[in-house]
């Protein structure tokens, strides 16, 4: 696997680094206390293509390869990761839609969603459903040519400003996906305040009561909402997330540097302390193979592998933990001044908390990375018993006789 | 044909544990189906044997069981090539 950046990817890599610090990274403090991300940043996003970013070009999007795509998410998640989640969410919607809608669905969404004229959301965690997504409470009864929605959705990143939601719900008691506007009669979002992290990401609450769509708005088939639409759509969506918590790990490497540089104690500076390069070492060596392992996912990805499902789960459970350890041991390097709010790594700490927790929880990932570890072993002992068998194998044996 | 099974046993072996697979054993019947095998499936056969899976071709019966696969293989082929 050839894991070197090309002159394009690392352009790219550049430029995104450079409109996040400057654009987003100044400001993202603001945006946390004020619990929203401003419209005018938001136009911004869209007018550079940063939303939609992997829709092709025939629909209006940029094209991005999968490591370019992970390279954004990195850079803006560094500067803040609530306005990495609304690319995560926004492009979740996109990417469902481009795998699974009908070329109707297509042509009345992608182009939409690349230009950011309209935004999209995520709808399928509810008061009673986070992890178990089978037992779907919403429900969707068809009637005359349309679908009544009844039901409730909390935790919408960005709920409370999307045009279009993808909401699953379940049909003739199967989990199916639908997409609903946001001006339907009967859907109404409350806004959440006083998230623990991600506070700018404008989430919300969206209630369906008698909400009624027409049967052109379910996208892929009726039962198969868990078996295609979701799934595809969380798979862009933890990927999104793993390349965020990298851009946390190396917020927090950057900050602590810059920290220890500058900060004496006991007539030194920290960085000359042992204790506090133990903690630089593990938050520098975390950042690196947390990027590998995101490389990885993405090289997957763009080759049309089926391993790239799981080594995206591999990739968020890593990243994501890795960011929760090196936003503590930061905010651990800042001492007192890491609890105020003079120094983003007190943010940094409450988001690392929430990347945790969504786009398939730590024990979610557990679970299912155990499951993996039969198959790949299975994987590689095929693979490895196919080149032992091979002609070239065998006649440099026959060399070394 | 037989390569394809060949081919597709080999990838269903990493998730059925069992030796014995037969061609038409039901694979959703041995509780290994979820989302997630689902995504992997549908990965493998679109790259392994360049095709893409539609929305009107998610019907169980066309995953069913290897020999199912292998039909669903051949049908695809045959709308590729009759253009």
């Amino acid at each position: 696997m050839d894991i070197e950046l090309t002159s394009q990817q690392k352009e790219a890599w550049a430029a995104f680094r450079l409109f996040a610090q400057k654009e987003i990274a100044l400001r993202a403090g603001e945006f946390d206390r004020e619990e929203k991300l401003p419209a005018e940043l938001i136009r911004t996003i869209a007018a550079r293509k940063f939303l939609g970013g992997t829709l092709p070009e025939a629909w209006g999007g940029a094209g991005m390869d999968m490591i370019t795509y992970g390279l954004l998410n990195q850079e803006v998640g560094a500067a803040c990761s609530s306005t990495r989640s609304l690319i995560t969410v926004h492009d979740m919607v996109a990417h469902a839609i481009l795998k699974w809608g009908s070329e109707n669905h297509k042509m009345k969404w992608l182009s939409r969603l690349a230009s950011g004229e309209t935004i999209a959301a995520f709808a399928v965690s509810e008061p009673n459903v986070g992890s178990d997504l089978k037992s779907v409470e919403t429900t969707a009864t068809s009637s005359a040519g349309a679908y009544r929605l009844d039901g409730v959705k909390r935790w919408i990143t960005f709920g409370q400003i999307a045009d279009l939601f993808l909401v699953l719900a379940s049909c003739e008691g199967k989990p199916t996906a639908f997409l609903v506007e946001r001006d339907r009669p009967g859907l109404s979002t409350t806004p959440i305040a006083g998230l623990l992290g991600v506070r700018a990401s404008m989430a919300a609450e969206v209630k369906f009561d008698d909400c009624v769509v027409p049967e052109e708005n379910l996208i892929g088939r009726k039962g198969f909402g868990l078996l295609s639409v979701i799934p595809t759509a969380l798979g862009l969506g933890r990927y999104s997330v793993a390349w965020g918590c990298v851009g946390i790990i190396d917020s927090c490497v950057r900050a602590s540097v810059e920290y220890a540089d500058s900060r004496r104690q006991f007539g030194a500076y920290l960085k000359e302390h042992q204790l506090i390069q133990q903690m630089l070492t593990e938050m520098t060596v975390n950042l690196k193979a947390a990027r590998l392992l995101c490389c990885q996912a993405g090289c997957l990805k763009d080759a049309g592998d089926e391993r790239e499902v799981m080594e995206t789960f591999i990739a968020k459970y890593f990243a994501s933990r890795a960011a929760m350890g090196a936003a503590s041991d930061a905010v651990q390097i800042h001492g007192a001044n890491g609890c105020g709010a003079e120094f983003p790594v007190q943010r940094f700490f409450r988001d690392a908390k929430i990347m945790e927790i969504i786009e398939g929880s730590n024990q979610i990932q557990q679970i299912l990375i155990a499951g993996y570890s039969y198959q790949e072993q299975v994987r590689l002992a095929h693979e490895l018993e196919s080149f032992s068998n091979s002609e070239c194998f065998s006649a440099r044996a026959t060399d070394k006789k | 044909m037989a390569d394809e099974k060949i081919r597709i046993r080999e990838f269903l072996q990493r998730f059925v544990r069992t030796t014995n697979l037969q061609d038409d054993d039901d694979i959703f019947a041995s509780g290994y189906v979820n989302s997630l095998f689902a995504m992997q499936l549908i990965g493998f056969l679109e790259k392994e044997f360049e095709l893409k899976v539609e929305d009107e071709d998610l019907e169980l019966s066309n995953f069913s069981s290897i020999t199912a696969m292998t039909a669903f293989i051949g049908r695809k082929k045959a709308v590729t090539v009759g253009g």
